[in-house]
């Protein structure tokens, strides 16, 4: 789960990161305010959007007066903002953050992560801040350092002054880089956080380390134990259909394709998908619709996946381990008379109940494309929107 | 032989009291498996099905003489069941929970290392020697003894190419799933060290996908480790950048990750990929045949 800048800063700032003031403004009047409420020379207005790339669109401006941030704010409320990781839709602008300007020195970067190889939170820092750190490990990999943390101890001084060194960061910046990194560590763990990104951290004119962006995303599988942190969920920043799958603890993700593809178990639904793309199509969706689906959770998968316009034809591949075929087969009947199916509809089943669910499908009286198995079933449904 | 499991597998179940750990606990002692104790606290004395509960795995472990453990246990409190596991000293702990929070992994496999456990999963199918012992979810009737290793990051995706073996006539040494988390126990490497030393197995399907670098990881060590023949396939070359593809390691971030690096690297190492997921049994087949001709 992601979270907006501002969000990501009110949190940080709670367990000791420095980080420079604002308040969060979802009106022009209110950005206005903001502005007079910091009660400094210039301040900086900030898109919130759950993307990157928002200065280069334009999305951030300096600004030195209440009225100025108030007409920046008027030009980007309600609107959608276009950077490279938007995609050309955009998103909408729902909120402002108007922050105090810092006078920069030097732009670093300081991210956090959980490296898989290492099985540990690993800290990533670079001398090159203010660009993308993808970008910097294509071209100078050798400006990246990687600093796995021990899970019982922590970041260790050391280590601490070891990135602070390779940052050339000195004297009491070095001090002052140690307790931030303990604070940002702290917030990392007691959160269930599964990425910080301070891009960039800076060093200000006056001697300061300051986080002067901030990125956070969550472990979906440690929310439960944090509903303050799943409390700011941001549904405008999420596709609808896939809120509603995950209503019904269905895992869906949303493609540009037209074939609609529902799977049960995550490698196999992105092993329809690839196969789908090796036969000439392009998938419409990930659909894994789990290991022991109820005939209601597959009823709304069916629908969600026909809620997309541009699906021409559905692929059902169900290999069914836990997952009974009967099952699976009277979701689909259901689903397929609610929602009066217009498009081809190929089913590829094995395993338990295989013939059962057959039988069930065969007397539904529903135009049902059986197929054999995968590659066959691929073929079917391109053909099948190939006739189209 | 096998690796992992066989007909000697003393097995205990972790959580014997969920629905899920009853069904698939009664489907391996059908299949044959030795299903010996349950632990769940607090219900020490009871039994399932003639199956001894025990609050503790240590008590299990002492009465029964388990030596592999398989967890069912919710996410909030399996991680805790695996150190209990490790802490008992069980050998083998197999982890099919799904939703186990990355940072308690992080402390898991901390731990882990200073003991002689070796942990399956977490968010895995299990392990199976056919036709001796089925520890999971896996449906056992596609499984057939013979030659071909198998070791996937996925479950079903695992059942459809053992399938495709089993009706090519190709049966399986043992398979293995590792599990679709960021932090596993066991790995493609170490699973495929182990298939190494497995004069049973003769050749290994391996099925990665997207996300971390594993397949790359294991690419570089059947360069210049492995004896033995393998087939890979990686799920996910359709899949979207930044976008968490069900399993929760299924991820490419930062532009890593992708099928695309992944197959690159397995075919510089000289291993024979499978473009489409409905030819792995065909793919192995004809590996076989041209190792048999030569």
């Amino acid at each position: 789960m992601n979270i907006h800048e501002f969000q990501a800063k009110q949190i940080l700032s709670r367990f000791g990161a420095p980080v420079p003031k604002g308040n969060a403004a979802e009106t022009p009047d209110a950005a206005a305010k903001a502005f007079t409420a910091l009660g400094v020379p210039k301040a900086v207005a900030k898109a919130q959007i759950h993307a990157g790339g928002r200065g280069k669109a334009g999305g951030v401006k300096l600004v030195s007066s209440a009225e100025e941030a108030r007409a920046f704010a008027e030009k980007l409320l309600g609107k959608p903002l276009v950077t490279h990781q938007t995609g050309p839709q955009g998103r909408v602008v729902r909120r402002v953050y108007v922050e105090e300007a810092s006078q920069v020195a030097r732009e670093l970067y300081l991210g956090m992560l959980v490296d898989r190889k290492a099985g540990t939170v690993a800290v990533i820092a670079s001398t090159e801040g203010g660009v993308e750190i993808e970008e910097v490990a294509a071209k100078t990999p050798e400006k990246i350092i990687s600093e796995p943390i021990d899970p019982l101890i922590g970041p260790a001084g050391f280590q601490a002054r070891k990135i602070a060194f390779a940052l050339g960061l000195r004297d009491k910046l070095t001090g002052q880089f140690a307790t931030m990194l303990a604070a940002l560590y702290r917030a990392f763990i007691e959160t269930d956080a599964s990425l910080i990104e301070i891009n960039p951290l800076v060093v200000t004119a006056d001697g300061k380390v300051i986080c002067l962006d901030a990125k956070m995303s969550f472990d979906d599988n440690g929310l439960f134990r944090h509903p303050e942190i799943r409390e700011l969920r941001d549904p405008n920043e999420e596709d609808p259909d896939e809120t509603e799958a995950a209503k019904f603890d269905l895992s869906y993700v949303h493609l540009d394709g037209n074939i609609g593809c529902m799977v049960n178990g995550a490698g196999l639904a992105m092993a329809t998908m690839d196969i789908v793309k090796y036969y000439g199509a392009e998938p419409a969706n990930f659909l894994d619709v789990g290991g022991g689906a109820s005939t209601e959770k597959v009823s709304a998968a069916f629908r969600i996946l026909l809620s997309d316009s541009r699906v021409k034809a559905v692929l059902i591949n169900i290999f069914g381990g836990i997952m009974q075929c009967d099952v699976l087969a009277q979701g689909v009947v259901e689903a397929a008379r609610a929602v009066k199916l217009s498009v081809p509809l190929v089913v590829r089943m094995e395993g338990t109940n295989v013939d059962k669910g057959k039988a069930i499908l065969k007397e539904s009286g529903i135009a049902v494309i059986a197929a054999s198995d995968m590659a066959d079933a691929a073929r079917r449904v391109v053909n099948a929107i190939g006739k189209q | 032989m096998s690796i992992l499991v066989n007909k000697s597998t003393r097995v205990l179940t972790q959580g014997i009291t969920g629905a899920t750990a009853q069904f698939h606990t009664r489907a391996c002692r059908e299949y044959g498996t030795q299903m010996v104790a349950g632990v769940v606290p607090g219900k020490g004395g009871t039994d399932f099905e003639g199956i001894p509960v025990f609050d503790t795995v240590e008590q299990a472990r002492k009465q029964t003489g388990a030596n592999a453990s398989v967890i069912y246990v919710p996410p909030p409190f399996a991680a805790d069941a695996i150190l209990e596991a490790a802490a008992a000293r069980i050998e083998l702990v197999i982890c099919i929970t799904e939703g186990i929070p990355v940072l308690d992994m992080v402390k898991v496999k901390h731990y882990l290392r200073g003991t002689r456990s070796r942990l399956i999963g977490p968010n895995c199918p299990g392990v199976i020697t056919p036709g001796e012992c089925k520890i999971g979810i896996m449906p056992g009737y596609i499984h057939m003894p013979g030659p071909v290793g198998v070791v996937s990051r996925s479950g079903t995706l695992t059942y459809e190419a053992v399938h495709q073996l089993t009706l090519l006539g190709i049966g399986q040494s043992t398979c293995l799933g590792i599990g679709g988390d960021p932090i596993v126990g066991t790995g493609h490497v170490e699973a495929l060290q182990l298939f190494n030393d497995d004069p049973a197995t003769k050749a290994v399907i391996m099925i990665g996908e997207i996300g971390g670098t594993a397949e790359e990881e294991a690419a570089q060590y059947i360069k210049q480790y492995f004896k033995k023949p393998v087939v890979a396939f990686i799920a996910g070359q359709t899949a979207p950048k930044g976008r968490r593809m069900g399993h929760a390691g299924a991820i490419i971030s930062g532009g890593r990750g992708t099928a695309a690096d992944k197959i690159a690297a397995l075919k510089a190492a000289g291993i024979t990929v499978a473009m489409s997921p409905a030819e792995l049994g065909s793919t192995m087949k004809s590996v076989l045949e041209a190792r048999a001709a030569s």
